[in-house]
């Protein structure tokens, strides 16, 4: 496809997967380079699952079709194997370690994987595992967990590191630039190791 | 201005500031929403803009402006469109001042819609220029155009942006805004605006000779454009033109439809210049057609002979299946690559707290074996927990019940309906129902905002739009002058309270309304209300499965025993459920 580095974040209604692409897509603005990207608005965003589509250098169509992913951020384990199908050959996975099972689990007694079966079979993919919860925790709020995950992403992402970082500044709420900053680096550090 | 990463909404609400616009009206839908929600938030506002009632109220707002002589925008998503049908047709004969621009943003694939009509037949219907564009950038680039052409002609101009442009993104080359704001003013013109017979009759000959100069115009325009570069040619219009362009292999030849409708000599004159045509478009073959019309004996491959599909929306790989097929392609270039087999599912649900929750659980629990038509919104939802039986278009809750009710169906009928829906089209169907008698209990689920399009405000906020007061309207008093005697007013989360009261309509014959009242729950958060959480006493619980079964994401089940996670908002009515009282809030024993 074209060129374009293609990122495709996913996870649950509400886990603050839009902030992430915009994080992405200023990033590319910022460097002066062009982006296309697609999202999930409207019902789906109440706790269903949602996706984000961005094709950095991009320039025609926003959606990345199935096997053409480069890199999956996943701000759920489950989600992950979802949409694991669209990473491509020799692309990564970045997956934060935490699982919420969808509520017709329990209420239909539904079968679910468990997470060690969500992680073994993730690992046909590269995969960067980590516990974006805790190091939100640890940066300051649990609110930051997107930076955390964008962190932890960004030694794979075609852009740099300043120009993410000055992305998230400019993006996040005034009050808490200085977690989020930490969130990102915390991520990144974690993300260098794996 | 510069270069932006925006919303596709983003970019269509600036490029309509850009232009100057002076009047915006239109109702919520999903994917069209953010282009007033940018509207309607702007510190230096130079325009007029209202979340109006319904699609119809809004177009015939929008309409009298541009007659006043100002720029009028009107946004709905498609089928919102039918509900403003009715001045759509008829608005092309008494025709505009100043420009008005008609946002309808149809949803291939359905993805937050009751059907997949395309706005493209409305244009074609009405005979009114129609702009659909194949990227944000284009989106945007179109507007100020469309007001223009709008102006030219003296007509409506339909701008039909689908779920894939107004919910992308982008980078976006901006241009100044221009103030708008101007003061409109009638000019009086019975023989525009009265179309009694005599009139009409002359005002539709004078819209059918404007056809061929809008054609033409539209090509001026460069919405509809062509390169030569081979024998054999591809047509496509919106984001699948963008697919196209991806995929498209040297030596064929392409043409993009951004605007209808086509003008068939210049489309045949590209047309005679090759051997094989394939069209690419999503949805009803308005393309497709007009090449059929002018391609004589030149072999046309579309979906009317089984190049793509009438239904959802296209995508790279399904673009390159149909070049595969119609032998533009050797091989699709994407894998085909299975998802994961066996997952469960995660569809939207309720939120935690949702006060639609407690409603349906009491509605179940007093009307066992009843018949639950409902509406469009949040709700909709409660089809996961068997309480929403039938969903048609918006305000059909009450009609369909009554209509069952008169059918003679023997079963107790009882339907629900949010507030913002039943002020757009439910008030008609419960005056009707009244009226004519029917035995029915109408519960309207009232969080005083249109929560699920994304919180805009309606009339029974107590606030506008751009956030002015405005008084609150009294759905009770509404039911009353409707005829209705029993209407209570009961907090869904109060179960006992909800159940009491459901069991006393139950009782009665005609028609009934129960309001249940109580904030969406994401704006009690938004709002700072806090409630506290509750939790399982693991000691208390029996592992019976009542609280389970009620559905919130907020209560899961391991080893035996419920327990309850971070999403709790507060709302207490688990707590009410437990059969062993094993649930009580934290820190309270």
């Amino acid at each position: 496809m074209s060129g374009s580095f293609n990122v495709l974040i996913v996870g649950i209604g509400g886990q603050g997967t839009i902030l992430a692409s915009n994080i992405l897509g200023e990033a590319c603005l910022i460097e002066g380079r062009h982006v296309k990207g697609a999202e999930t608005h409207g019902m789906a965003q109440r706790g269903g699952s949602v996706e984000s589509h961005i094709r950095i250098d991009g320039l025609f169509g926003p959606l990345i079709p199935p096997g053409q992913a480069d890199l999956l951020i996943s701000f759920d384990l489950l989600e992950a194997l979802r949409y694991s199908h669209y990473v491509k050959k020799g692309g990564k996975m970045v997956v934060n370690r935490h699982l919420v099972l969808p509520t017709s689990v329990f209420t239909q007694n539904l079968p679910a994987p468990t997470q060690d079966e969500i992680i073994l079979a993730l690992q046909k993919h590269t995969l960067c595992l980590l516990d974006a919860d805790k190091m939100a925790e640890e940066a300051g709020s649990p609110l930051s967990q997107n930076v955390v995950m964008l962190g932890a992403a960004s030694p794979s992402i075609p852009l740099k590191p300043g120009s993410l970082l000055d992305a998230v500044k400019s993006l996040v709420p005034k009050k808490t630039i200085n977690i989020n900053v930490k969130a990102f680096e915390l991520g990144r550090e974690y993300g260098g190791t794996c | 201005m510069g270069r932006k990463y925006l919303l596709g909404n983003e970019a269509i609400a600036h490029a309509c500031i850009e232009s100057g616009v002076d009047f915006v009206s239109g109702y919520p839908g999903t994917p069209s929403s953010e282009v007033i929600d940018v509207l309607r938030v702007q510190l230096d506002r130079s325009y007029y803009v209202e979340w109006s009632v319904n699609e119809k109220v809004a177009l015939e707002n929008a309409l009298a402006a541009a007659w006043c002589g100002i720029r009028a925008l009107c946004t709905m998503k498609h089928v919102g469109l039918n509900v403003a049908a009715d001045p759509l047709i008829t608005s092309a004969y008494t025709g505009v001042t100043a420009g008005l621009v008609i946002m309808s943003a149809d949803d291939p694939f359905a993805h937050s819609s009751q059907n997949e009509q395309d706005t493209r037949c409305y244009a074609h219907f009405a005979r009114i220029p129609c702009l659909d564009p194949a990227s944000i950038q284009e989106a945007h680039d179109m507007i100020p155009k469309a007001f223009s052409l709008s102006e030219e002609f003296g007509l409506p101009v339909l701008f039909r942006p689908t779920t894939r442009i107004c919910h992308s993104k982008g980078d976006v080359e901006l241009s100044e805004p221009v103030a708008g704001l101007r003061k409109g003013e009638f000019h009086k013109d019975p023989r525009q605006y009265v179309v009694i017979p005599a009139h009409t009759r002359i005002l539709h000959k004078k819209l059918n000779e404007k056809q061929s100069a809008i054609r033409k115009r539209l090509v001026e325009h460069g919405f509809n454009r062509y390169t030569i570069k081979g024998k054999t040619a591809i047509i496509a219009s919106g984001i699948g033109a963008t697919y196209v362009q991806e995929l498209l292999p040297e030596g064929v030849s392409f043409m993009k439809i951004g605007a209808y409708p086509i003008d068939e000599d210049w489309l045949g004159v590209f047309i005679k210049k090759h051997e094989k045509i394939l069209v690419i478009e999503e949805l009803a073959p308005e393309v497709e057609e007009a090449v059929r019309q002018v391609a004589g004996c030149v072999p046309v491959l579309g979906k009317k002979n089984g190049y793509g599909s009438y239904e959802g929306e296209l995508s790279p790989p399904a673009v390159a299946d149909i070049m595969e097929k119609a032998g533009f392609l050797k091989k699709n270039p994407f894998l085909q690559v299975e998802p994961e087999q066996n997952l469960p599912s995660r569809p939207p649900i309720l939120c935690a707290g949702c006060l639609h929750r407690g409603a349906f659980y009491a509605i179940k629990k007093v009307f066992k074996d009843a018949i639950y038509p409902s509406d469009i919104g949040c709700y909709t939802l409660g089809l996961q927990l068997g309480v929403v039986d039938t969903t048609i278009c918006m305000g059909a809750s009450i009609t369909v019940a009554s209509g069952i009710s008169h059918a003679g169906d023997p079963r107790d009928i009882v339907c629900t309906i949010g507030d913002s829906t039943f002020l757009h089209t439910g008030i008609q169907g419960l005056l009707n129902a009244v009226y004519n008698g029917a035995n029915i209990t109408v519960v309207i689920l009232d969080n005083r905002i249109t929560a699920m399009t994304g919180h805009q405000p309606n009339p029974n906020s107590g606030m506008t739009a751009s956030g002015v007061e405005s008084p609150a309207v009294s759905l009770d008093a509404i039911c009353r002058s409707c005829g209705v005697s029993f209407v209570e007013s009961v907090n869904p989360y109060d179960i006992t309270g909800m159940v009491t009261v459901l069991q006393e309509a139950k009782k009665r014959k005609g028609v009934k309304v129960i309001i249940a009242k109580q904030m969406c729950v994401i704006s009690a958060r938004r709002a700072g209300i806090k409630r506290g959480s509750y939790q399982v006493n693991p000691e208390i619980c029996t592992g019976c499965g009542t609280c389970v079964r009620f559905g919130c994401p907020a209560i899961e089940f391991a080893d035996e025993k419920a327990r309850i996670n971070d999403l709790c908002s507060g709302c207490a009515v688990c707590a009410q459920l437990c059969p062993v009282g094993a649930i009580a809030r934290e820190g309270k024993k």
